[in-house]
């Protein structure tokens, strides 16, 4: 400490903090740097050119993606089964999360005990059975056959997330709804809906991510090709053209576009949902 | 006879139950819970409890799951769990999650503390760096080992360009036993160090400036505040961080997909959920699975209540 002067201990925690911060995104942006510039190369070109630009730019294995109607048809299979998730979860898991926090009824926090476990066990704990389930209902190949398990697993987080925002929401709004004869069921879709455009946000992004990016649920439940969705169709292009590596890469490339360019006009709300809650703001 | 005298000096019950019903049900109280509680429960239970459960039963079972169980399962005990315990592959499946654990408390976190300290104050640099470093975190498990799995191809990839380069043998990391397992854990890092820097980064934000300016005054040096200051402090944002990469590691699965299949060279890969797919799914012995299973459940249960409970509940 006394051999140093103050100037010269922030200059090499600076110069130290700086080579961190440049190491690590070097770290990570790497292997997204090599997998975008490899979809423009030819396969020859992918180990002895790593890190360069293309010297001459393919777009074949891009333009065979897009235009392939398999391509299409797989995003449409990933929307609805999304679509679907995430409108199930905000309405089943806002209304139940109402009734915990306005609501008073015997067994209530009993009950609220029982959802919130479902956050504590992987999906993996019940794919067996869970299999046969649907198998039984007859919803293997379907979307409702992904959707809902997807749905009943989203459910615990989405509810506890919920349940603290609107029981922070002022206690007087309800009482002075009340008095002018307004019934719960109406304050819920008239008064706690509009005012939870935040929390509905966070949940949605939270399950919205969540689903597009499951692959064990579609892996176990569908079979058929035709109702894939995206990481299953990836999985198999994969298979499909093995160690066609430029193809693939480029593949990739499309389909996580999309997701960071969402992630980019929604950090807010992605951040706050997929960190749970634990992040506030 | 006696039922007109016991209703003779009480109103008849359809008037009761009126009564009982308007008091209960001001502002539709029940008719809101009845509407609103059933649905939600419904699916929770019958597809995330019911499920879980029913791992319980069939894991006493001998079973492929074509035929109904009292037909076509074959009542076997604990035989299930005997082999299972047997299994050398099960023990490195536990190991290797193990692993997932230990690197995460040993490089992981501690990574995602120092560039949560590096980057928390609030700049339009600062917030560049963290939109970089949380990026992994958004992709799908599938596409990052997929990513990853294109770096360590020994033939093509960045490890074939780095063996050419020096004129060294072919080396593929994810067919080698000693390294596949080392090498999928690199990528748990690149993808999960950026949301336990969000998580700490929050920490660090609740803490007020006058809090470091009286450490400052008092002479603290920067080591110092961070260690005496900062690090106790954001105490509660750790554990979850904490919690948060133990539950991770009891499901880590389908990141593994793309980069091994069947659990690696020799099994050498297998976390217990890729175990569990092995020898469970793919092979369709519902009751061995489930055996599998319930360990998993049980492994979560224990965490779950004791962290709960020793660290989560202890006083900041």
């Amino acid at each position: 400490m006394t051999a140093h002067s103050p100037s010269e201990i922030s200059y090499s925690a600076h110069a130290a903090r700086w080579g961190l911060m440049f190491i690590t995104a070097l770290f990570v942006l790497l292997p997204f740097w090599i997998t975008v510039l490899g979809g423009f190369k030819t396969q020859g070109e992918l180990s002895a050119n790593p890190l360069g630009l293309p010297k001459v730019w393919q777009t074949e294995a891009y333009t065979d993606i897009l235009v392939s109607p398999k391509t299409w048809h797989m995003l449409g299979n990933s929307v609805l089964i999304t679509g679907f998730t995430v409108a199930l979860v905000l309405i089943l898991a806002s209304m139940l999360a109402f009734t915990f926090s306005h609501i008073k009824f015997a067994g209530r926090n009993y009950l609220y005990s029982y959802v919130i476990l479902g956050m504590m066990f992987p999906g993996a704990t019940a794919i067996l059975p869970l299999f046969i389930k649907i198998r039984d209902l007859g919803l293997l190949d379907t979307y409702a056959g992904v959707i809902l398990p997807q749905v009943a697993f989203g459910l615990a987080m989405s509810v506890l997330l919920f349940r603290t925002f609107f029981e922070q929401l002022p206690k007087d709004l309800f009482e002075a709804a009340l008095v002018d004869g307004c019934g719960y069921g109406r304050f819920f879709w008239r008064i706690v809906i509009p005012l939870s455009q935040p929390i509905l946000a966070t949940v949605g992004v939270f399950v919205l991510v969540q689903s597009w990016n499951n692959y064990i649920f579609p892996l176990i439940m569908l079979n058929d090709q035709s109702v894939y969705p995206w990481p299953l169709g990836l999985m198999e292009f994969r298979g499909q053209y093995g160690a066609e590596w430029n193809r693939i890469l480029a593949y990739i490339t499309i389909t996580i576009l999309p997701a960071v360019v969402f992630f980019l006009f929604a950090q807010k709300y992605i951040v706050a949902g997929l960190t749970g809650g634990a992040v506030k703001g | 006879m006696s039922a007109q005298i016991l209703s003779s000096h009480r109103t008849p019950w359809t008037q009761r139950l009126n009564a009982w019903f308007y008091r209960h049900n001001q502002g539709g109280r029940l008719t809101t819970l009845v509407l609103f509680l059933p649905p939600a429960l419904t699916v929770f239970t019958l597809f995330v409890i019911l499920p879980i459960s029913e791992s319980g039963l069939y894991s006493f079972f001998r079973w492929n799951g074509f035929t109904e169980l009292s037909e076509g399962g074959r009542f076997v005990g604990l035989r299930n769990f005997a082999q299972m315990l047997q299994h050398d592959v099960f023990h490195v499946a536990v190991w290797n999650t193990l692993k997932i654990v230990l690197i995460s408390l040993v490089i992981q976190l501690p990574l995602a503390m120092a560039v949560a300290l590096a980057v928390a104050s609030k700049s339009r640099i600062n917030n560049l760096f963290r939109l970089i470093f949380f990026l992994p975190f958004i992709l799908a498990d599938v596409v990052a080992g997929l990513i990853w799995r294109f770096i360590y191809d020994g033939g093509t990839g960045l490890v074939a360009a780095v063996t050419n380069l020096f004129n060294l043998e072919a080396f593929y990391p994810l067919a080698d036993a000693d390294w596949a397992f080392n090498a999928i854990l690199v990528v748990v890092i690149w993808k999960y160090f950026g949301y336990h820097m969000m998580i700490y980064i929050a920490g660090l934000q609740g803490i007020s400036d006058d809090m470091i300016e009286a450490a400052k005054l008092d002479g603290a040096s920067p080591w110092k505040i961070i260690t005496k200051v900062k690090l106790p402090l954001i105490w509660p944002a750790i554990r979850l961080s904490i919690f948060f990469s133990v539950i991770g590691a009891l499901q880590f699965f389908e990141m593994a997909m793309p980069l091994v299949q069947s659990g690696g060279p020799g099994g050498s890969a297998h976390t217990i959920v890729t175990y569990l797919y092995e020898f469970g799914i793919v092979r369709t012995r519902v009751g061995f699975g489930s055996a599998v299973a319930v360990v998993l459940f049980l492994a979560c249960a224990v965490f779950a209540f004791t962290y709960q409970r020793y660290v989560m509940r202890q006083r900041d």
